[in-house]
């Protein structure tokens, strides 16, 4: 069965003709044109889809699209303003945060979220915040480092 | 030695921009015009005959437009190879069998039909209106009772191999080869020795556990070539497999590399592309066909399960006389599990006069094994490593020592054969004597601290490169290998020292089997090391076409032009020069002429690596977890071409083997594995872990430009045997199976020591 449904993704109004069965991500990917989350498990294990959805950060292959109605959807794409990199990219850029790639766009939302709701947070806080994300190319160290770099970053900043 | 300037720095990866803002493209995010979905059905059973395949209700189901057993591919003589890389081929027979099963299923979830349609969920529905008719036949799951006389036959047909004499087996049997390499008198060694250890180990089946599943799309164009998307880890590969597999003469296709989420050994073969290609030309329609996170775990092909036993003898004095170790590999439903490389990698780093070993290649109704980063080498190492730790202990010698008074040389022989050109393992266990990770005293109770060795050899095989000078003094390289992790940032380093360029006035591109020139696969520790005869080749090509037209315009002779600061100048008079700008801007002039250099090359000698590492852990003596409290990786890296990289490389495979040794494993049921998603197989996340840290040692490599040596495998080798050595210091238990989890932890140190948890065969589920 098919439905019509309207969400805002990074700003920009959106419509769509959606299956009730599609997820959020599917939504996203294949019908809006956002490849940057990332399906590398489809049930929440891993973390690379992760996306804000009405500022919760969530697993967008456990939502239906038909549950995003109305929603504000922030993905990867939406995270540099007008061309520049959010310090969160910056730092997994300059401090060798990713390898592959395939998962960074998932850290880089929960990294974000993190240093919002907690601008200085821990070397464990930082652990526990990105441990629905999966990386399989770097064993974390980079990515915590970045982290707290971009915290850094950030504070001098604000 | 000459000094670099982007050598040897962090340049930051020069595809990374792409990667934070989710802009690069990986095989699933191709999404093409009228593109059909292709979904796979699969056997429920681990090992069945095929009597009957009906596909007639799938084709029935509207927006299906195509449905394709094995039938539908062309057939092969069996037999048939084809090229992987060097003078490895693989039996193109068995990956068509693997891609789809013919007349016998021979592992859970392996492929029997396919079906493409309008939208996914009509291909799921489709595939299962497939119906398949199945004799169920009984199961063999362990690599021990494989071997067994009696045990069901994965292949009725197939014989055991002798390697040396190249003779087959009267009777069928599961052991696909049998290999033995000896050296000396192994009797007299242990007669001589002053205490003599033995013991056999066991490690699980376990998965790569790249993040991104297996994606190709496949397209027929209007003059009939076939192109082909995919994120293997090598597009030329993926086209010599199919020229064997579909008959399709390699100018037929053009396979496009797509940016590759992960592959670590698992992403070489083509088990998909041949489907998405059929598919395709069936319904003339593209065809995009991405497998599941199950289907990855179930079915792609994991890393090789082991069971392992060494025996060594040792003097007090700490030398070792003897060293005997028999190795059996499982290679899950099809011939090929790295058991030489498990030889070589165990044993590489000692001196062994006295030595037996012997290697066994057993199939079982488990998915067919793929490579596995450093592939065979952690459950050796895990074996010999932890084996020596016990046989120091029992002479007395603490562990470093022990290690340092056999470690190998340069000019040594390798277990298989191989002379040792220039290493530096002595250097490296140096400097473990005096780091603090070694030196520090180790507090407090439930605590202990590990030390093992590790050891690649180094892949070689075929790289090239284009440089050509743009008008406006850049350069651009093509490439036709996959950058998996950071090549393209390393290649572009070394070019831009060569051409005495800033690296932001390099762009490189990885280009597909069209237009790049040939290159092998990504894999084996190889991109970086090979690239960099191949770069420099093709850099000093092009100074050397840029330096006759400085010669020409300089009105000298070209030995008399040298380069500098992006100016030719002649060597007697200096003011006599032409800069780069002008030689780049007139190449596109008329009457002059691009510049294009290129680089090759196909048989370099190995760049042999070593590592060590070394844990401290905590064991919670309540539940058995293990806490690592500190980890150190040292490593012979040659040359640090991007030293934060080389820590990437180093820190990511560390991790992976922190993972095989204390989570990951398969846990199988009458050959159907139980724990198919990333919750119940657990790889390690941020929490699990500390920092690693990483110390590099640069003893330059015998060939190459800059001395390096490949660095990605052997990191995952020596994490088994330091964790398991450090739980022992910790517990006074010695583990003599992976993964060491808290369940087997606890019964072990509750005196059941030997292996896994009571009452079952180790796979440690309840």
């Amino acid at each position: 069965m098919k439905q019509a449904i309207e969400l805002n993704v990074n700003g920009e109004p959106h419509a769509a003709l959606v299956d009730t069965r599609e997820t959020l991500l599917d939504t996203l990917r294949y019908k809006l044109g956002h490849m940057g989350p990332k399906e590398g498990c489809g049930n929440g294990n891993c973390g690379a889809c992760t996306v804000v959805l009405n500022g919760a950060v969530v697993n967008a292959c456990l939502v239906f699209a038909v549950e995003a109605a109305g929603a504000d959807v922030t993905t990867v794409e939406g995270v540099a303003a007008e061309g520049t990199l959010h310090p969160v990219q910056q730092a997994f850029i300059e401090h060798g945060a990713l390898q592959c790639g395939f998962c960074t766009p998932g850290f880089i939302m929960s990294a974000k979220a993190l240093l919002e709701r907690n601008p200085n947070p821990s070397e464990p806080e930082i652990r526990l915040a990105i441990s629905g994300n999966l990386c399989r190319c770097t064993g974390y160290d980079k990515i915590v480092r970045a982290i707290q770099a971009a915290s850094q970053a950030l504070s001098q900043t604000a | 030695m000459a000094e670099y300037s982007v050598i040897g720095t962090s340049l930051a990866k020069v595809d990374a921009p792409e990667r934070v803002t989710g802009k690069a493209t990986y095989g699933a995010d191709l999404d093409l015009p009228g593109m059909l979905w292709a979904k796979l059905v699969r056997s429920p059973h681990a090992h069945a005959r095929i009597k009957h395949i009906d596909t007639s209700r799938a084709k029935a189901l509207p927006g299906v437009k195509a449905v394709i057993t094995a039938h539908d591919l062309p057939s092969l003589p069996k037999g048939a190879t084809a090229p992987l890389v060097g003078e490895v081929s693989i039996d193109m027979s068995a990956i068509r069998e693997i891609v789809m099963a013919s007349d016998k299923v021979r592992y859970h979830g392996q492929v029997v039909a396919a079906v493409a349609a309008t939208d996914p969920f009509i291909a799921e529905e489709a595939a299962g209106l497939v119906d398949v008719d199945y004799e169920p036949l009984p199961v063999v799951e362990d690599v021990l009772q494989a071997m067994q006389p009696d045990a069901p036959l994965v292949h009725e047909d197939l014989h055991t191999l002798e390697e040396a004499t190249q003779e087959r087996s009267d009777q069928p049997s599961n052991v696909s080869t049998h290999m033995v390499y000896t050296r000396g008198d192994v009797e007299a060694g242990f007669t001589v020795a002053d205490a003599v250890v033995e013991k056999t180990y066991t490690t699980q089946m376990v998965h790569q556990g790249y993040l991104e599943p297996q994606a190709c799309a496949a397209r027929v164009e209007p003059n009939g070539r076939v192109t082909l998307w995919t994120s293997a880890q090598g597009h030329f590969t993926v086209r010599t497999q199919l020229v064997t597999l579909l008959g399709l003469p390699a100018s037929q296709l053009k396979v496009v590399p797509m940016e590759i989420g992960g592959g670590f050994g698992g992403k070489a073969l083509a088990l998909f592309e041949p489907t998405a290609i059929v598919l395709a030309q069936k319904t003339s329609r593209p065809v995009k066909l991405v497998v599941s996170r199950e289907e990855v775990l179930r079915a792609t092909g994991p890393g090789a399960p082991a069971v392992i036993t060494v025996k060594a003898g040792a003097t007090k004095d700490g030398k070792i006389t003897a060293l005997t170790t028999t190795m059996r590999y499982d290679a899950g439903a099809f011939p090929g599990s790295p058991v030489a490389r498990g030889l070589l990698v165990g044993l590489a780093p000692y001196k062994l006069d006295n030595m037996v070993a012997e290697g066994f290649d057993v199939l079982t109704n488990k998915p067919r094994v793929q490579a596995y980063r450093a592939p065979g080498g952690t459950p050796a190492a895990f074996a010999v490593e932890a084996l020596m730790d016990a046989l120091a202990d029992e002479i007395g010698v603490d562990p470093l020592t022990f290690r340092q008074k056999n470690a190998a040389e340069e000019g040594d022989t390798l277990p298989l054969g191989m002379p040792l050109n220039r290493i530096g393992l002595t250097e490296m266990l140096k400097q473990i004597e005096t780091h603090p990770c070694w030196t520090t005293p180790l507090e407090g109770p439930h605590r202990g601290r590990g030390l093992a060795l590790g050891y690649w050899i180094g892949g070689s095989f075929t790289s090239s490169a284009e440089v050509k000078i743009n008008p406006d003094a850049t350069a651009s390289i093509f490439v036709g290998t996959v950058d998996l992790t950071g090549t393209r940032t390393t290649i572009s380093q070394m070019v831009a020292d060569e051409l005495q360029l800033d690296p932001q006035d390099i762009t490189i591109t990885v280009g597909d089997t069209d237009s790049a020139p040939f290159a092998d696969l990504s894999g084996g520790s190889r991109i970086t090391y090979t690239m960099s005869a191949a770069a420099h080749q093709a850099s000093q090509d092009v100074l050397t076409q840029l330096k006759e037209r400085a010669a020409e315009k300089l009105k000298v002779s070209v030995d008399e032009v040298e380069y500098q600061a992006k100016r030719f100048r002649a060597k007697n008079d200096t003011r006599n020069e032409v800069s780069l700008s002008e030689l780049a801007r007139e190449s596109v002039a008329w009457g002059s002429g691009p510049i294009i250099g290129k680089g090759s090359t196909t048989r370099m000698q190995p760049a042999h690596a070593y590592a060590a590492h070394v844990a401290d852990v905590e064991i919670d003596p309540e539940t058995g977890k293990v806490t690592i409290l500190r980890y150190t990786c040292f490593q012979d890296v040659g040359k640090a071409i991007n030293p934060t990289q080389v820590e990437g490389q180093i820190q990511g495979g560390a991790v992976q083997g922190i993972g095989w040794a204390l989570n990951e494993e398969y846990i199988f049921d009458n050959g159907e594995l139980k724990n198919a998603s990333l919750l119940d197989y657990r790889c390690p996340v941020a929490l699990d872990l500390p920092m690693i840290e990483t110390v590099l040692t640069e003893v330059p490599a015998s060939e190459g430009p800059y001395g390096l040596r490949g660095v990605g495998e052997v990191p995952i080798v020596p994490p088994g045997a330091a964790l398991a050595n450090a739980i022992y210091r910790a517990t006074g238990t010695r583990l003599y199976e992976l993964p060491m989890n808290p369940e087997r932890i606890f019964w072990a140190t509750r005196g059941n020591g030997t292996n896994g948890s009571p009452g079952t065969n180790g796979s440690g589920g309840a």
